[in-house]
């Protein structure tokens, strides 16, 4: 039959492709399935208007985790990461606070606004890398499930154990403080600076459903602490090409390994026969069988849209229908004839080849999050901007400028459902945001992509356009995710395996999920 | 971005290197020549000029500044006069050492404290429930270091009153052409020598005032490189080069505790509580497991080694901060933080830690050398600190 593959992978997004990758660097003859003209998921590039390139949906990265590179050895199947050095947060006063790529830039700038901050400045940064240093070894294994008694589990167990033991008191103290505090709490035992404490609860909140100051948040603080680029954690970067640049450079690497990659191919179904996987049906109607079938989609959409119920024990349907995947962020992508001139530093200068955060208090992203959490997209939202025609030239013309532009709150669920009215609103406040800071924007605006939760989820499939395919939340972390009893990336179908962001340990452009499946899954095929 | 120091006017027109070396986040003159040689030899023949601005220099005032200081630093503060300057780390919780440096009493309830790196938060932190104004001066108060057997000479010339008197780790109150100047005789060369603080406006008047004094005695300014020899031989610790500080350290094993460091002399364990007292009353009575030693590097053998593949010895023209393993009897005992060359002592020396049991002077330890390209091991002798204590320093 030339329609059968040893394995089926639904989803060409990073997950996905690794995933084949490294089954087909095992030898097997995988297929990976993609419903889009392009690979990616929520890491693409796209001429969205012509000469720019947008970085759509995913902007920067961190947590691609280096077994990955080194394995796929993706460098030389095109994988560049450049270095975004900086962050800058202009305020309403008309001042900034930015931490630069030097320590004694950063302290100097810092302690503009606080003396103290600048030197707590220091030591929370070693804290939170000791920290990640504790929590890292969890990314590259599968969660061990507390509550099983098999030998693997509490092999594992034993293995953090370890790790936790060789901790300090204080740092063991430190992480159980991490894991049940809110990002706003957090920061408050280090900093007295506002803007400060603002721009790094950010990182506590992104992706989430959740504001500074819910319980909670001070993990996904510590999840993006986890990035690591050439062995320094905490770094982050922008691929060259933009995200789409990875997804390609995976997707070149799964295919000189020989996996094959159908573009254009929605899947519509998942074909069960006798509970075991057998295929799918793609949305043509052609049928492609493989012997074990992997989903890199989110776990609601995997089981709750591709897979018929009835294949499905109901207490299993119920807790991927609990499952917490609701969509908070939007992306405003803009081309523009020049650089946007930031009063607070006024020119061109580093600040353009960083990030540019619009985050200037806690109060600040609380209150964007209040908005939010009454089912409106926020007033003043909190803005995440890069300028990746400053990092890479080709990203638009010369002279002329890319800026992607994360932006949160935008519920899925609005008020009222969104409609094109209500996305251009949220344009427009982004916009008029970022033009309180730099007053020339609005004039340089060649043209605007909004994307907002429900375009999200059209475009990439990510349901209610959740970017982590589930919220980073305690109760759906590690041996949680996405659901107690199936975090080993197995299904209660047979052959029938879950290999996305959905899975441990979840969201950011990481691959881990992909991998540790694709892992698991060699050691299991008979 | 780096900053000039309040000197830097001076500095740059003299810097031929047009190289800067990196000081908390000032530009410092690795060396003015184009080697430091000179420069070293003024420090043990003239005098040598020194721009120290980079350091951290707090004041802390107030009813209850002593209180503070006396409960950070491990050396009693009470008994600090007025006018008298100490030498003292200082320690977090655990006895490690975070930071050194000096304390100044410039008045009664008035000191100053100098430090390698940042020490506010830490001051503040300590100073809860405490009368005590802390501020951080570092920007406002520019230093030089006069240092060498001509510097008390110079110094006289222009001072007023004169400072012939100064004791060693005592400061006085002068006019040097006509600006307010305090000059204490401190440094970090080992050697006669002076530390001169004055308010940053007055920087280049002071300097312009020392080098016109100083020219027919041979003053010279000098850099880091030529400094860096010198604290060796004095038997001087750097922190970030011969210790990790317990803020910054990230196992346990990169710290050291006073006692680990040759500082066992600072450490008042009589005093009222201080931070880090329990845990170094502890370590005194079970005995500290590392020592800070000198090590002498035996020339013959060291010479022969190079003679086997056919070359004069060749060693390293700057002070090597860089870890170099010690060995006793094929095991590793320790590792030396700082090798130089002596010029004045005819010797290679190096500052090394090294396990308590194989401190003893008069030990002898192999030190580890690359010679053409082979990592080999030569004989080194343990002798006490400091390797050069002239008595010019405190007549």
């Amino acid at each position: 039959m030339p329609n059968t593959y040893d394995a089926l992978i639904i989803g060409g997004g990073h997950n996905g492709l690794v995933h084949a990758a490294y089954l087909a660097r095992a030898g097997k003859k995988v297929v990976v399935l993609e419903k889009r003209h392009l690979v990616g998921g929520a890491a693409v590039t796209e001429e969205i208007y012509p000469g720019f390139k947008f970085t759509e949906f995913s902007y920067v990265v961190s947590l691609l985790r280096p077994e990955i590179i080194r394995d796929l050895q993706l460098p030389k199947h095109g994988l560049t990461i450049l270095p975004l050095p900086s962050t800058f947060t202009p305020l309403p006063n008309g001042d900034y606070l930015a931490t630069w790529d030097d320590h004694d830039k950063t302290r100097r700038e810092i302690a503009r606004h606080s003396l103290k901050d600048a030197e707590a400045y220091d030591e929370y940064s070693r804290q939170m890398a000791r920290m990640a240093m504790a929590v890292k070894p969890i990314l590259g294994m599968i969660p061990p499930d507390p509550t099983a008694l098999s030998p693997k589990d509490l092999f594992g167990l034993a293995k953090l154990g370890g790790h936790a033991a060789s901790l300090s008191e204080k740092d063991f103290y430190n992480l159980a403080k991490l894991m049940t505090m809110s990002a706003a709490d957090l920061l408050d035992e280090w900093f007295e600076t506002e803007a400060l404490k603002g721009t790094k609860s950010a990182s506590g909140i992104i992706g989430t459903f959740l504001g500074p100051r819910s319980p909670g948040t001070a993990y996904v603080l510590l999840h993006h602490y986890m990035g690591e680029i050439d062995g320094v954690f905490r770094a982050w970067g922008f691929a060259k090409g933009g995200t789409g640049g990875i997804s390609n450079a995976i997707a070149n690497a799964a295919r000189a390994l020989g996996a094959e990659i159908r573009l254009n191919a929605p899947v519509a179904q998942i074909i069960v026969k006798n509970g075991r996987a057998v295929g799918v049906a793609l949305e043509s109607g052609e049928e492609i069988y493989a012997k074990y079938v992997s989903s890199s989609l989110d776990p609601k959409r995997t089981f709750l849209k591709l897979t018929d119920p009835k294949h499905l024990p109901a207490d299993f349907v119920e807790a991927i229908r609990r499952y917490k995947i609701r969509g908070s962020s939007g992306k405003v992508n803009l081309a523009l004839s020049g650089l946007p001139n930031f009063t607070a530093l006024p020119g061109e200068g580093a600040l353009h080849r960083g990030a540019i955060s619009i985050s200037p208090s806690v109060d600040y992203l609380e209150r964007a999050y209040d908005d939010a959490k009454y089912g409106r997209f926020s007033r003043r939202p909190y803005i995440d901007c890069i300028i990746p025609s400053m990092i890479d030239p080709d990203m638009a013309p010369p002279g002329q400028h890319v800026m992607s532009c994360f932006v949160q709150y935008a519920p899925f669920a609005h008020e009222g459902g969104w409609d094109d009215a209500k996305r251009e609103a949220f344009g427009d406040a982004v916009v008029d945001t970022l033009a309180e800071y730099a007053p020339n924007l609005k004039s340089l605006i060649l043209y605007r992509q909004v994307l907002v939760p429900p375009d999200i989820e059209r475009i990439t499939g990510l349901t209610e356009g959740n970017i982590f395919a589930g919220e980073l939340a305690l109760h759906q972390l590690f041996f949680l995710r996405p659901v107690p009893g199936y975090t080993n990336y197995r299904t209660p179908i047979a052959n029938l395996w879950q290999c996305g962001s959905g899975t441990h340990p979840g969201g950011g452009i990481m691959g881990a999920s992909g991998r540790l499946a694709a892992l698991e899954l060699l050691k299991d095929w008979k | 971005m780096l900053k000039g120091t309040p000197f830097h006017p001076r500095t740059s027109a003299l810097n031929e290197t047009h190289s800067w070396r990196r000081w908390s986040g000032y530009l410092a003159a690795g060396s003015y020549e184009l080697t430091h040689e000179r420069e070293y030899w003024a420090i043990r023949n003239s005098a040598a000029l020194f721009d120290v601005s980079p350091l951290f220099k707090y004041h802390l005032s107030g009813p209850d500044a002593e209180t503070l200081l006396n409960r950070v630093v491990t050396r009693d503060i009470r008994r600090l006069a007025v006018g008298q300057v100490y030498y003292t780390p200082w320690c977090d919780s655990h006895g490690k050492v975070i930071d050194d440096g000096t304390v100044s009493r410039l008045d009664a309830q008035r000191f100053r404290l100098t430090s390698a790196e940042p020490n506010y938060r830490w001051l503040c932190l300590n100073a809860v429930g405490l009368n005590v104004h802390i501020e951080d001066v570092s920007e406002q108060i520019a230093a030089l270091a006069l240092q060498g057997p001509k510097s008390r000479l110079i110094l006289d010339s222009i001072s007023s009153p004169p400072i012939t008197n100064l004791k060693y780790f005592r400061l006085a109150h002068t006019r040097i052409a006509g600006l307010p100047v305090t000059v204490s005789r401190t440094g970090y060369t080992g050697d006669l020598g002076y530390e001169l603080w004055c308010e940053a406006r007055d920087a280049v008047a002071l300097w312009d005032a020392l080098m016109e004094a100083g020219h027919d005695h041979g003053i010279t300014p000098a850099g880091i490189l030529a400094l860096d020899v010198a604290r060796v031989e004095a038997g001087l610790l750097l922190l970030d080069v011969d210790y990790v500080s317990a803020h910054k350290a990230v196992i346990e094993a990169q710290k050291s505790s006073p006692f680990e460091l040759n500082l066992g002399w600072t450490v008042n364990l009589d005093k009222p509580n201080f931070v880090g007292k329990k845990a170094l009353l502890e370590e005194k009575a079970r005995g500290p497991a590392w020592r800070f030693v000198g090590l002498e590097i035996e020339w013959p053998s060291l010479e022969r080694l190079f003679l086997e593949e056919g070359l004069p010895p060749q060693l390293p023209n700057v002070t090597v901060r860089a870890s170099v393993p010690i060995s006793s009897m094929g095991r590793q005992v320790g590792y030396a933080s700082s090798s130089t060359w002596s010029p004045l002592l005819k010797k290679y020396i190096a500052l090394a830690h090294v396990e308590a049991a194989h401190a003893q002077p008069g030990n002898l330890l192999m030190y580890e050398i690359m010679v053409q390209h082979k990592h080999r091991y030569t004989p080194a002798r343990v002798v006490e600190l400091p390797f050069f204590n002239p008595e010019r320093k405190k007549a």
